[in-house]
């Protein structure tokens, strides 16, 4: 059995490093693991997938249609597309900001309104603002880290595995207020 | 020590212990992280070539001296580097020489899905293909070994899956190889008729040799499991079989080109049921069926894109419970960046309602809506001979809307044989060149006219004026790619002119680093009425609020494209930080 955990979001907005800190979390408990990347073109503003899967022994690095445990969004239209790799039951932590596509700004589709209520009681859906509590950081860079704080409360690793973990990955100049922005989406 | 490494980092590192020297390639998605990650040690001597024929001619030289040698690319690459590697085939080697090709299946960013399996048969070069980040660096090792051991270049392929996938390594030590010592051997390096005939009979002996030898290699392996149904398999698509059907027999094959029939024949007799499954196209299902045994492949898996273990259950096992996606949702497809300078180059030529052939790079993204512009796309340096044909076929009053754009780093691949085409053969056409000062799409990279190499050292940067003048082109003008009036009337004139023409337009990727944005659009709400005018420039930092225009402060990079699109001048470029 593997945990399997899903990153979606806008590229650009550092889908990467939260599943690099996940990566290291997995490898500190002493789990195999393996991360899948999206780089290249499709990273230029548009929908971006990575993948993280720990446990005994992992095979594929993709995690599939109705496998996830968990789903971090980074933007909701994001979580809404991506919603059907969730386990029934699994939890779905979402960053509510809205980042309107191409495709919207340019008049070919619509934005839909509340694209994640069918979805209510299908999942464990929570969702936070984490650009708004990002700036009351300090920086509204580490949204990121503020939504990975808050999956942190929904998985069983201790939080100073996280603090040493995220210490090891992001760029040094960031570590404290990345550090900060963690333990504020964790909820101290 | 255990390592998370991407497939890429996976496989430089495995150079890298197997006492590789000089490592050469250009770079493509997927492929760009090995060249970026062997930069990093010491001992090796790395560079990114303008293209990957020079890539791998860099390395065949290396090798023949005596010293383990590598070059990289993406599947496309290979056909650029096809001719002096089809050769190679036939020199064989001096020190271990390595050909790293990863494809693109699903194409995440590519032209096409070919199958590099395919071009190492036909160029007789084996193939070895891993399926994990353990394993690349495993192979890479082994790759350098194989080489030696039967004089040949070896590919070594990986998809972007593979590429793009972290796994855990062991990390090794560096093991330093002597250089062989350099012999002058006519008969195997100088490839005259004569001598390319006994070599060729030598090629084929090889992988005749190889087949039957490494039919027992670690390299290709049997799994029994369950002898009622077995997959014949290799790559990434070895771990969906793993994870979808674990009770399965397996051969996993690792060395692609020759085939181990041996290994096949054992395994064929030991299962009842046999499916091969291979990402692309039935290279194996081919082979295998040639062989006299009965598989199922292609009728059931598909030819395009990627496979998955959902993909398999669903072909073998009929089993398809998950949810399906939510319909009707808005696409996010990718887009020109906030600031980017070809996205205000587009804008003037789409009003000046011009032809334009494209090529490779982020300025692809100038083909689809809102921006609309780009019409055709090929392949590397295509744009200038492709503007060059259609005039020589239409003549030249037909191409007097016509443009081509190309990349700086695009230019330098393999546009600039097409623009000595151009002059050569008497074009009248006009050639933009998008120069944004980097490789942009694949994420960054120097180039020879950046001033500065793989390594980040200082390198002599060429002068991209200077060059198109040494071609023999007379009338090359450079613009500030944000300075929209003067380009049109730049274009206007040079489109009309009935000589070629080289227009640079310059100003660096929005993305690269170091720089500083001191402006941001605001919008005056009084003004505004709501119009959309300047949403049709296509930046994803602009968007409507209700009936008004609205910014995205944390996106805008204040380059004021858009305040150029409103007539009511309700958008307004504002400076923010202090210079």
């Amino acid at each position: 059995m593997s945990t399997n955990i899903m990153i979606v979001g806008v590229g650009g907005q550092g889908t990467l490093l939260t599943s690099r800190i996940l990566g290291g979390i997995a490898i500190e408990k002493g789990y195999d693991v393996k991360l899948s990347e999206v780089h290249g073109m499709a990273q230029r503003g548009g929908s971006v997938v990575t993948f993280v899967r720990y446990g005994e022994c992992v095979r594929e690095p993709i995690v599939e249609e109705g496998q996830a445990d968990v789903l971090i969004a980074f933007e909701r239209l994001e979580a809404a597309r991506y919603h059907h790799f969730l386990k029934p039951g699994g939890v779905m932590i979402v960053n509510d900001i809205v980042i309107e596509p191409i495709t919207v700004i340019s008049g070919q589709a619509t934005y839909p309104t509340d694209v994640l209520g069918s979805l209510e009681g299908k999942y464990k859906i929570v969702k936070v603002d984490a650009n708004k509590i990002a700036a009351e950081v300090g920086n509204q860079r580490v949204f990121n880290t503020v939504v990975l704080g808050v999956a942190a409360r929904h998985m069983d690793v201790e939080k100073e595995i996280w603090l040493k973990v995220i210490e090891a990955t992001v760029p040094p100049k960031t570590v404290e207020i990345n550090k900060k922005a963690f333990l504020t989406g964790l909820g101290e | 020590m255990k390592k998370l490494l991407l497939g890429n980092e996976a496989i430089a590192r495995g150079a890298y212990e197997a006492g590789v020297k000089v490592s050469a390639a250009y770079p493509g998605t997927p492929s760009t992280e090995i060249s970026e990650t062997i930069a990093k040690y010491n001992e090796v001597y790395a560079e990114w070539a303008p293209n990957e024929k020079v890539a791998a001619e860099v390395a065949i030289g290396a090798s023949i001296s005596g010293v383990r040698s590598m070059c990289c690319m993406k599947h496309v690459g290979l056909n650029v580097a096809a001719d002096p590697l089809f050769t190679c085939s036939y020199t064989g080697v001096g020190g271990g020489l390595v050909a790293v090709v990863a494809d693109d299946p699903g194409l995440y960013s590519s032209q096409n899905e070919q199958d590099t399996r395919l071009i190492g048969r036909a160029a007789m070069i084996p193939v070895i293909e891993p399926s994990d980040s353990a394993e690349a660096k495993e192979y890479m090792k082994r790759a350098f070994e194989l080489s030696e051991k039967y004089d040949t270049p070896i590919i070594l392929r990986t998809t972007t899956r593979l590429s793009h996938s972290q796994g855990v390594v062991e990390l090794e030590y560096r093991t330093e190889v002597e250089d062989k010592p350099y012999e002058k051997r006519i008969d195997k390096y100088v490839m005259m008729p004569g001598m390319a005939k006994k070599r060729h009979l030598y090629v084929e002996d090889r992988l005749k040799r190889m087949a039957a030898d490494l039919s027992k290699d670690p390299l290709n392996r049997i799994e029994y499991g369950d002898r009622k149904v077995g997959f014949i398999t290799s790559g990434i698509a070895y771990q969906y079989v793993k994870e979808a059907m674990p009770e399965a027999s397996v051969l996993k094959l690792g060395l692609l080109n020759p085939l181990p029939d041996d290994i096949i024949r054992e395994f064929a007799e030991n299962v009842e049921t046999i499916y091969v499954f291979e990402e692309l196209e039935p290279l194996v299902e081919e082979h295998v069926r040639a062989m006299g045994i009965n598989v199922i492949g292609k009728e059931i898996f598909t030819r395009q894109g990627e496979y998955s273990a959902n993909l398999l259950r669903k072909a073998v096992l009929g089993k398809s419970d998950a949810e399906p996606p939510m319909a009707g949702l808005p696409a996010r497809p990718p887009v020109l960046c906030p600031g980017c300078p070809h996205r205000s180059v587009f804008s003037v030529m789409k009003k000046l309602k011009l032809h334009v052939i494209g090529d490779i790079g982020c300025y692809t993204l100038g083909a689809v809506a809102p921006i609309s512009v780009i019409e055709t796309t090929i392949c590397m340096g295509s744009s200038i001979s492709t503007l060059h044909g259609v005039e020589k076929a239409k003549g030249k009053d037909y191409i007097k809307n016509w443009v081509c754009v190309i990349g700086d780093s695009t230019f330098l691949h393999t546009g600039v044989n097409s623009l000595i085409n151009s002059a050569y053969n008497g074009s009248t056409g006009t050639v933009v060149i998008l120069d944004n000062r980097t490789t942009g799409m694949t994420g960054h990279q120097e180039h020879a006219a950046t001033g500065k190499n793989l390594k980040g050292e200082p390198a002599p940067a060429i002068d991209l004026t200077e060059l198109c003048h040494a071609i023999g082109v007379k009338r090359v003008t450079t613009v500030n790619s944000f300075d929209r009036e003067e380009l049109a009337e730049v274009l206007k004139k040079e489109t009309q002119t009935e000589e070629l023409s080289v227009v640079i337009c310059k100003a660096p990727c929005a993305l690269l680093k170091g720089q500083v944005f001191p402006n941001k659009v605001f919008v005056d709400g009084e003004k505004c009425i709501g119009c959309g005018a300047c949403i049709t420039c296509g930046c994803p930092a602009l968007s409507k609020d209700g009936k008004k225009a609205k910014v995205n402060p944390e996106m805008c990079n204040g380059c004021g494209l858009c305040a150029s699109f409103c007539k009511f001048g309700a958008l307004e470029k504002r400076e923010v930080v202090k210079k």
